[in-house]
């Protein structure tokens, strides 16, 4: 387990991270998501004992990141922002310093380092230079120094970004894999992520902790949860028609869609359903939306910046 | 400590993977060759010594020395391997120590690729084969002293210029501060237990005893003072500025 007991972090006058606290429990993927300079990477950096909390600690597993630093470490798997690596060496020489730093030695180095390359399909590059690699390999050799020991801690910061979507999916296929048992956290700012991988999300803005919810927690709290969008051939008759009834409380035409937004009573969908049977109005498109990520995200982060 | 090693070796696989070993051993031995012949004038002297060779060291080290130190931790903090580095389980310690080991080692070995001058003296003449040994191990040493303040000052900058110039003129004071242009400044108006004590911090002094073979415990214990004083601060350094 990671308890994050108000976690702070002053860079001179500024306040990157201010008093965060949180717990998660393995099986868990949390997502950290933030505009950019939020405080997600500063919050990652201390839990990984780069950077001293001003004040506040962590405990990973058992061990203070402010006491026991060395034991917390070896709880985790990190992969920096942009995943920094020593450009100079091979693939399979990089790795094979991660393992014996790891505490691996004789041949339990070279089995770590194949069980990783195999995982992230590096076996054509391992002779190769670092510096001469694709960025999705480069991004690929930076997980694979973090999941070599099998920690039950990874932090990933930005793990997809600047991939291509083949990759994005492969590397988001290989998280959810080891998600089982393990406490995964990542950052990101891609939000399609979140409701793709995450069983948990953490919205941070200005170093704050502004929401923290399950994906569907945070998309029940977009105006757009539970309303009905769809395109028809008589858009102005269909607004206000269906902006009449007591299952409505607002709606709105944008780009050829009708947006009907829920009032506090009844099942909104199936009134406008049974409203489209009764007009026998010509429906190109239906659809019930679960919520929008981007606008809670903006709601949510705006209130921050107004605050 | 377990990992000091594993350092010290990923540091030595990177100076060998760049042209960093290649260029540096080249040019220190034909630089130690050109001032050991012309300038120290070897076969003229007409002595069974290495002197003109050792003498010219403290001077080929003020350059070379902060080349192989500016990068230990400028570079690292520039291309933020540090973060990866200073998260995995190692202690500070074995990073500084391990990484200017390392360092040190391959300083080292470009001082033992200079044999070929040894061989030619033990040709040439019946030299005192002890006095040389010792003047290798003063050399080293004080390479170590170089290289420890050349570490510490890459730790205090992300480029490795800066760090390069600042460990230059910091080796320079060191170097200097017993040449008589400096003491006599002092001599006027300080005690002379000061001056003694100002000339004492220089690295031409002790190491001008051990070049011609003379080790004395003092001069150990110099070299072995600074590289640990600029070591310590080393690691205060890398703690202050590691995340800026």
């Amino acid at each position: 387990m990671i308890e994050a007991k108000s976690l702070t972090r002053r860079y001179g006058p500024l306040l990157a991270v201010d008093g965060i606290s949180f717990q998660v429990e393995p099986g868990t993927v949390l997502g950290f998501l933030g505009p950019n300079g939020a405080g997600k990477s500063t919050t990652m950096k201390m839990l990984t004992g780069f950077l001293a909390p001003s004040s506040g600690t962590a405990v990973i597993h058992g061990h203070d990141i402010r006491t026991d630093s060395l034991q917390a470490r070896r709880q985790m798997g990190y992969l920096p922002e942009g995943a920094p690596l020593y450009g100079e060496l091979s693939v399979e020489r990089f790795l094979r310093f991660a393992a014996e730093v790891r505490g691996f030695r004789g041949t339990a180095v070279g089995q770590r380092v194949t069980a990783a390359a195999d995982r992230l399909s590096l076996g054509e590059v391992m002779g190769q230079t670092i510096e001469t690699l694709s960025k999705g390999f480069k991004r690929r050799v930076g997980l694979a120094q973090a999941i070599l020991h099998d920690p039950p801690v990874l932090i990933l910061d930005e793990p997809t970004d600047g991939l291509d979507p083949n990759q994005k999916h492969e590397v988001r296929r290989l998280i959810r894999e080891m998600a089982a048992d393990k406490i995964i956290i990542i950052s990101t700012h891609i939000l399609e992520e979140v409701d793709a991988l995450c069983s948990r999300a953490m919205i941070i803005a200005r170093g704050r902790l502004l929401a923290d919810d399950t994906p569907t927690g945070l998309l029940a709290r977009s105006r757009y949860h539970n309303a009905v969008t769809l395109v028809v051939d008589d858009l102005e008759t269909a607004a206000s028609r269906l902006g009449a009834l007591p299952e409505s409380r607002e709606v709105e035409v944008r780009r050829g869609q009708l947006t009907i937004f829920p009032s506090s009573q009844g099942n909104l969908f199936e009134a406008v359903t049974r409203t489209i049977q009764a007009e026998g109005w010509q429906v190109d498109q239906l659809q019930l939306e679960a919520g929008r990520l981007d606008e809670v995200f903006r709601t949510v982060t705006d209130s921050a910046e107004a605050a | 400590m377990n990992n000091l090693g594993v350092i010290l070796r990923r540091e030595l696989a990177s100076y060998f993977a760049t042209p960093v070993a290649y260029v540096f051993i080249v040019i220190y031995l034909i630089m130690s060759a050109a001032f050991t012949f012309y300038l120290g004038a070897f076969y003229e002297r007409e002595i069974a010594d290495l002197e003109p060779f050792f003498r010219f060291h403290p001077w080929l080290y003020l350059f070379l020395v902060p080349a192989i130190g500016m990068r230990l931790w400028a570079e690292e903090r520039k291309s933020g391997t540090i973060e990866l580095l200073l998260t995995l389980p190692v202690t500070p310690t074995e990073a500084v120590l391990g990484k200017f080991l390392a360092a040190w080692l391959f300083i080292g070995l470009g001082l033992l690729l200079t044999f070929p001058i040894w061989v030619t003296v033990n040709m040439l003449g019946n030299p005192d084969n002890g006095a040389i040994l010792a003047a290798y191990l003063g050399s080293w040493l004080m390479a170590g002293g170089f290289l420890a303040i050349s570490a510490c000052l890459s730790a205090a900058t992300r480029n490795q210029v800066v760090a390069f110039i600042l460990a230059v003129v910091v080796c320079f004071l060191f170097l200097l501060s017993g040449l008589p242009m400096v003491l006599d400044v002092f001599r006027g108006w300080l005690p002379q237990a000061m001056v003694d004590g100002i000339a004492n911090l220089s690295f031409l002094v002790h190491f001008s005893s051990i070049s011609r073979g003379v080790i004395d415990l003092r001069d150990l214990v110099y070299f072995g003072l600074v590289i640990g004083f600029w070591l310590a601060a080393n690691r205060i350094v890398l703690e202050m500025k590691k995340a800026d």
